[in-house]
């Protein structure tokens, strides 16, 4: 454990990841010059692993995330997905990246139209049908893949669903696509404590029945600590520290990780002092 | 609320926590009405009943002097086109219209230099300051008039930890130099709470289930929606890497029909017969409070975490 800058372990294997970001730089335009908001990053994504990016706000998480999801261009550097250069790809190409690669965000809040019941939000998505399955039989699926019952679900309003429900049934929404990356960005974030453990459940349920990569990003290291394998800790746009999570958050090298960790109200540990 | 100590007040979302601050802070407006109760600060004895009928009865001087409120999402309250320092002013003169701008600039300066905070952020536009000053400023301007009681309402969920903890170590070096003589806490966020507070109340569905010393609710919880609470947080530590937690199961209750007996009962693990049917007793044990049937069955009692272990 003292290498923790070498590659993630799985790449030893010689397995192609999944997803992955090759000296990957993005540059943001401002008043008298420009800033760097994700610079020179590197990371890989493989099959069946979770892998958490930590840090401060600004510290070009979702700028990252952003990239990876083809939503924004990149400055300089490749993003490779299955061992393809997915980079510069348009059109069809893009579309069906866009299939295989889904999102959940931040804001369970806003990320619905109210005028839409679950059923018809989840139905409005989907124009093709896939395989042999029905439209309703594939939105039951994925409804009970996050522990909802279809049943309930399906005919309710989204101001009738708690915020974890919410944010189960945009997960649902999308494990539709059949995805073989899902990128969570704060997707538990803001949720209360106990919702947010049954999000991460079936996150972590998700992974080791379906085999699906996840990318989770977080402010949060309890979080990581809980649901990732490999953690990735990013600092002003560096990776400053990168390995599995038992490295990483046990036994930390880098300053900023450790401030970082310092910085984590613990539950027991920081039980106010009392003359 | 005994002097000179933080109470922290926790729950899930829509319990009532930012309700109850509102009451406390006597800013309860339509549709929300205070329907009884009393309120009693520093020997004077306050009908909440009347205050709310007649909103012209709560001077100005109350809220703000006596009890202050920082309302959630308070630090993007400070106007994009004011200066820090023309907020200050504004809030000054609001109690006291003979304040003027270099006596209210004074006094800020103090206050600052007290807290060892930057004085010229007074100079600076909210667009200029980080989301952790924008909210230690809001702190800072909401006790400027020295209140009795200060009532911050979820002040650090919109920061990371590092400005958390600049928040929350401002927030007890300011009740050690007895600017506020109380703070009321409300988050949901428990690590953050067993950091600042002395003691500790537990909401569920509008009412208080425990109650007391924040060391013997975490280490000792006797009410199983506390229990649960502290299951679900997740820690940076080892035993967070193995544990399974569940959660709570279910949903809170809608509380224009809150169930019968316990409201916490259909979600409860240690449910009875009577949950369902009578309402919890409240029992004092010293100086902690439950209620809870399963605390009263089985005295001096921690209630077991439901935590598997992967």
């Amino acid at each position: 454990m003292t290498d923790t800058k070498a590659d993630t372990p799985a790449t030893g294997t010689g397995l192609v990841p999944v997803l992955s970001a090759t000296h990957v730089t993005k540059q943001f335009k401002v008043a008298g010059g420009h800033i760097t908001a994700v610079d020179d990053v590197s990371v890989d994504f493989h099959a069946g692993k979770v892998l958490a990016v930590v840090g401060e706000s600004g510290s070009g998480k979702s700028t990252l995330a952003r990239m990876l999801l083809r939503l924004m261009p990149v400055t300089s550097g490749t993003i490779s997905y299955m061992g393809k250069d997915v980079t510069n790809i348009k059109g069809g190409e893009l579309r069906s990246y866009w299939r295989d690669v889904q999102a959940v965000f931040q804001d369970p809040f806003s990320s619905f139209n109210q005028f839409f019941t679950v059923g018809a939000t989840l139905k409005r998505r989907m124009a093709a049908k896939q395989g042999d399955e029905t439209l309703d039989e594939l939105i039951e699926r994925c409804l009970s893949y996050v522990g909802l019952k279809p049943g309930d679900a399906i005919s309710k309003y989204p101001h009738q669903l708690s915020g974890g429900q919410r944010q189960r049934v945009m997960i649902a929404r999308a494990l539709m696509m059949n995805p073989k990356v899902l990128l969570a960005d704060e997707a538990t974030s803001m949720l209360d404590a106990s919702l947010r453990v049954s999000a991460l459940n079936v996150l972590q349920d998700l992974r080791s029945r379906l085999g699906l990569t996840v990318l989770f990003i977080t402010h949060d290291i309890g979080q990581a600590c809980y649901l990732a394998d490999e953690v990735v800790v990013m600092e002003n746009g560096l990776v400053v520290e990168r390995g599995t999570t038992d490295a990483v958050i046990f036994d930390p090298q880098n300053a900023y990780t450790k401030r970082l960790l310092a910085d984590v109200p613990d539950l027991k540990g920081s039980l106010k002092k009392r003359p | 609320m005994p002097e000179g100590q933080i109470v922290g007040l926790a729950g899930e979302s829509g319990c009532g926590k930012t309700t109850l601050g509102n009451a406390l802070a006597l800013i309860a407006n339509p549709p929300l009405y205070v329907i009884g109760g009393t309120m009693e600060i520093d020997g004077e004895v306050i009908d909440m009943t009347t205050l709310a009928k007649d909103s012209n009865h709560v001077h100005r001087p109350y809220r703000g002097a006596t009890v202050s409120l920082l309302p959630q999402g308070a630090m993007n309250a400070i106007s994009p086109t004011l200066k820090i320092k023309d907020l200050v002013h504004d809030v000054m003169a609001a109690h006291d219209k003979s304040v003027t701008k270099a006596e209210a600039m004074d006094r800020a300066t103090d206050r600052l230099k007290m807290l060892s905070m930057p004085v010229r952020v007074l100079d600076s536009y909210a667009h200029q300051l980080s989301g952790g000053m924008k909210q230690r400023m809001v702190t800072v301007i909401s006790t400027l008039l020295d209140p009795k009681l200060l009532i911050a309402d979820e002040p650090t969920s919109a920061l990371d930890v590092s400005s958390q903890k600049q928040l929350i170590e401002m927030l007890l070096a300011m009740v050690d130099m007895k600017i506020m003589r109380g703070v009321i806490f409300i988050t949901h966020d428990l690590p953050v709470l067993s950091m600042v507070t002395d003691r500790l109340a537990i909401m569920y569905a509008g009412k208080i289930v425990e109650n007391g010393r924040t060391e013997d609710l975490v280490h000792n919880a006797r009410h199983p929606y506390t229990s649960a609470l502290l299951s679900a947080v997740l820690d940076p530590t080892l035993e967070t890497r193995t544990k399974h937690v569940l959660g709570i199961p279910g949903s809170p209750p809608n509380l224009g029909n809150p169930p019968t007996g316990c409201r916490f009962h259909p979600r409860c693990a240690f449910a009875m017969a009577e949950c369902g049917t009578k309402e919890p007793p409240v029992l004092l044990e010293g100086n902690h409070e439950v209620a809870c049937w399963w605390a009263e069955k089985n005295p001096d009692t921690t209630v077991p975490m439901e935590v598997t272990l992967a």
